[in-house]
């Protein structure tokens, strides 16, 4: 794996050359950090964009997740970066935009397909420019073991109540551990706990912007209520819970062991593959019965164009490609839980992949609601919650106390919450 | 004439250029940098430029409440690491020498190599053996508690506020112990027959030969241990990193200076890396593993007696 990527490294400097004597043919490279998905571009998208796009040649070269922002950093430094480049959503992304490393691209025919929910994680805080034309979000529910569920005679909760009433039936019978989470990792316990159940207490978009307006308060009960209710979890997670890691809980639910799991949709691919029992998702429980439903819809992934590259016509060919309904409907049946942020409706073969998406139909869709502007400053909001949510699922930290200090943290460095 | 020609020194020239290929390596690699770090943590940027503020990346890491906590956190934690290194190890590592150098034991070569083999070994693979050996789902420690009956002593160790920096300091030990042993090993060797022969006249046998004969002549190189282990546990950060992440979980308790400060310099998720900070962190770390080095330099290494023999 790692000497074709090397390859594919190497022969991409050579494609360019030999592109660039053929004169006619354009190559662009897109930079990105999605290695796990580099056969499907190879496979499917590029060649789609190819025989629509005769003239441009399209290479795609991944770096390894966890480099890739510093790598980026000095390839658009030394001026040897790629035409195009995935963006992570939010301030590094807006960072390099205002390094002048990324173009606007708002102008584009192809953007007027994204609502403004999807163009905000690329858009500067005023809205009034886009950088990156967005690709696909992440949607935060519960995967459950179906077959485990139906031996137990318990039906898919849709209130709290019935929630941890199916939690505690699960406890009850033992064979099964009710929910599949650790805290060792604590990114699950914020990402997959807090901000999957939170949406619902501080009701999605309203909660969100409130916070960042400065007219709500991570102490509000909005905020701190889903933690008191994630403090509940604690009896229901298995044995040893605290040094659980996140590959223990894939695995736990996976091998069967477990019959809840507060996953993200990135999983579903992974679950496909590897459990051999059915499977299906709900989204999180409201309070009662009618309440309106929220849900964590993460803009996660975009691309943009590096304004130094020497074919900006054809990058901003393919930009305005990545906003069509063909590449919406390739990118997300070939990589089933990354779902299009594009208004054009996609039909999804993947069973688990529809349900997640039928949510947007019936919630209301909201982002991470410490993504945006919140995470800018020291104390960081998103890296603090981690650290907040692990606690309170632990004991150690009582839900008051932890909202008190997050908030405390935040308005340390944010001026509209001091 | 002559005898003027021999007073005056010639140049010796031969020894800058055979001191120079290694001066030349060592300023490129370890001395420019040391100092450019130094030089960085006396800068902030400010949009996008650097710009010199004096101490005041020094202000924020020990004034402000939230950087100051994080500090004297990782510092608590870091000596902590050390005490347990100080207090297992090398005690550890003596008793193994002691006994390595007991003439009557057999299988010497396989027992020293048998323990030193860890000491090789990556973090990695020691990081995510003992995380798998210690797993609450997996692992082998809860079964083999429960094989002897103890099953109500297993906690999730690595999970625990209370316990997750011993374990760890613990399994750091395992790792380590072959050093202070090879080195004690070796001081042990140097005593002369002579001396253990004349000992064994005066009637000193047995443990008291050891506390009064060997001990004294081995305390330099004791000394040499600690040390190491003084500067290595403040520079440590592979094992934590591996086995608990950079956030050094649960709840910081685990949270070294080297975790500390790759967390500031590099960024970590949605934080971004802030150099400044993280060079203001890692000259405070210099400035500690300087100040322990010397005041075992000049405090207790001038003191120690020496032995010529």
């Amino acid at each position: 794996m790692k000497n074709t990527l090397k390859g594919l490294l190497l022969a991409s400097t050579f494609v360019g050359a030999a592109g660039m004597a053929a004169a006619q043919d354009v190559t662009l490279t897109i930079e990105s950090w999605r290695n796990d998905d580099l056969t499907i571009w190879q496979d499917s998208i590029i060649p789609a964009f190819e025989a629509t796009h005769p003239g441009i040649k399209v290479t795609f070269a991944p770096t390894a997740p966890a480099e890739y922002n510093a790598a980026l950093n000095s390839k658009l430094e030394a001026g040897s970066a790629g035409d195009l480049i995935t963006c992570r959503p939010f301030d590094a992304s807006l960072s390099l935009y205002e390094k002048g490393h990324l173009a606007p691209v708002q102008d584009l025919e192809g953007m007027a397909n994204f609502g403004s929910v999807a163009k905000a994680g690329w858009s500067t805080d005023d809205g009034s420019v886009t950088y990156c034309v967005p690709m696909a979000s992440v949607i935060h529910g519960f995967i459950y073991n179906a077959d485990a569920l139906a031996e137990l005679g318990i039906e898919v909760p849709e209130t709290e109540d019935a929630f941890f009433a199916a939690l505690d039936k699960i406890k009850e019978d033992g064979s099964y551990i009710p929910m599949a989470m650790g805290t060792n990792d604590q990114w699950e316990a914020a990402t997959m706990g807090y901000n999957n159940i939170g949406p619902n207490y501080w009701k999605g978009e309203d909660g969100r912007l409130g916070l960042i307006a400065g007219t709500q308060k991570l102490t509000d009960d909005a905020w701190v209520a889903p933690y008191r209710t994630l403090a509940r979890w604690k009896d229901y997670l298995g044995d040893g819970f605290e040094a659980q890691t996140y590959p223990d809980s894939q695995n736990l639910f996976t091998l069967g062991r477990a019959a809840i799991y507060p996953a993200g949709s990135w999983e579903i691919a992974g679950f496909n593959a590897q459990a051999d029992f059915k499977m299906g998702a709900f989204y999180p429980p409201v309070k009662s019965a009618g309440d309106d439903c929220y849900i964590s819809d993460h803009t996660d992934i975009a691309i943009g164009m590096n304004p130094k590259t020497p074919n900006p016509d054809a990058a901003m060919a393919f930009l305005n490609w990545v906003g069509s309904a063909e590449f919406a409907s390739l990118y997300a049946n070939a990589l089933p839980g990354f779902f299009s942020l594009s208004n054009h409706s996609v039909t999804m073969e993947d069973p688990l992949a529809q349900e997640f998406v039928s949510w947007r139909e019936a919630c209301n869709s909201t982002i991470r609601s410490t993504y945006q502007i919140l995470s800018r400053g020291t104390p960081n909001l998103e890296n603090e919650t981690w650290n907040a949510s692990a606690n309170v699922i632990r004991g150690s930290e009582t839900p008051e106390a932890a909202g008190q200090r997050l908030q405390e943290g935040l308005a340390s460095w944010y001026a509209p919450q001091q | 004439m002559s005898a003027g020609r021999r007073g005056k020194k010639p140049v010796r020239w031969h020894i800058a250029v055979f001191l120079a290929p290694a001066v030349l390596v060592y300023t490129a690699v370890m001395i420019l940098p040391l100092f450019s770090t130094l030089q960085l943590s006396l800068y902030t940027a400010v949009d996008n430029v650097q710009t010199f503020v004096g101490l005041a990346n020094f202000e924020t890491l020990f004034g402000d409440p939230r950087w100051s906590e994080s500090f004297w956190n990782a510092l608590g934690n870091n000596f902590w690491f050390f005490f347990i290194h100080m207090l297992v190890q090398n005690p550890i590592g003596v008793l193994l020498a002691a006994l390595l150098s007991s003439p009557s034991l057999r299988l010497k070569a396989f027992y020293r190599t048998a323990i030193f083999i860890p000491t090789i070994l990556s973090f990695v693979i020691v990081g995510f053996a003992w995380k798998l050996i210690l797993s609450p789902i997996w692992g082998v420690a809860p079964g083999i508690l429960d094989a002897v009956g103890l099953k109500s002593l297993y906690q999730p160790w690595l999970g625990k506020e209370a316990y997750a920096l011993t374990t760890l300091s613990l399994v750091s030990v395992w790792q380590f112990v072959g050093i202070p042993m090879m080195l004690i090993y070796a001081a042990l060797l140097t005593i002369p027959d002579e001396i253990i022969e004349a000992a064994e006249c005066d009637g000193i046998t047995g443990m008291s030969q050891f506390w009064k004969i060997k001990l004294p002549l081995i305390l330099p190189s004791i000394g040499i241990v600690s040390i190491l282990t003084f500067v290595g546990n403040f520079n440590a950060f592979d094992l934590i990193y591996t086995s608990q992440g950079a956030l050094a979980g649960p709840d910081y308790s685990t949270d070294i200076l080297g975790t500390f400060l790759y967390r500031t310099f590099f960024g970590f998720q949605l934080q971004l890396g802030d150099p400044n900070m993280g060079a203001a962190i890692a000259s405070a770390m210099f400035l500690i593993i300087l100040a322990g080095v010397s005041i075992y330099l000049f405090g207790i290494q001038t003191r120690l007696r020496r032995y010529q023999f």
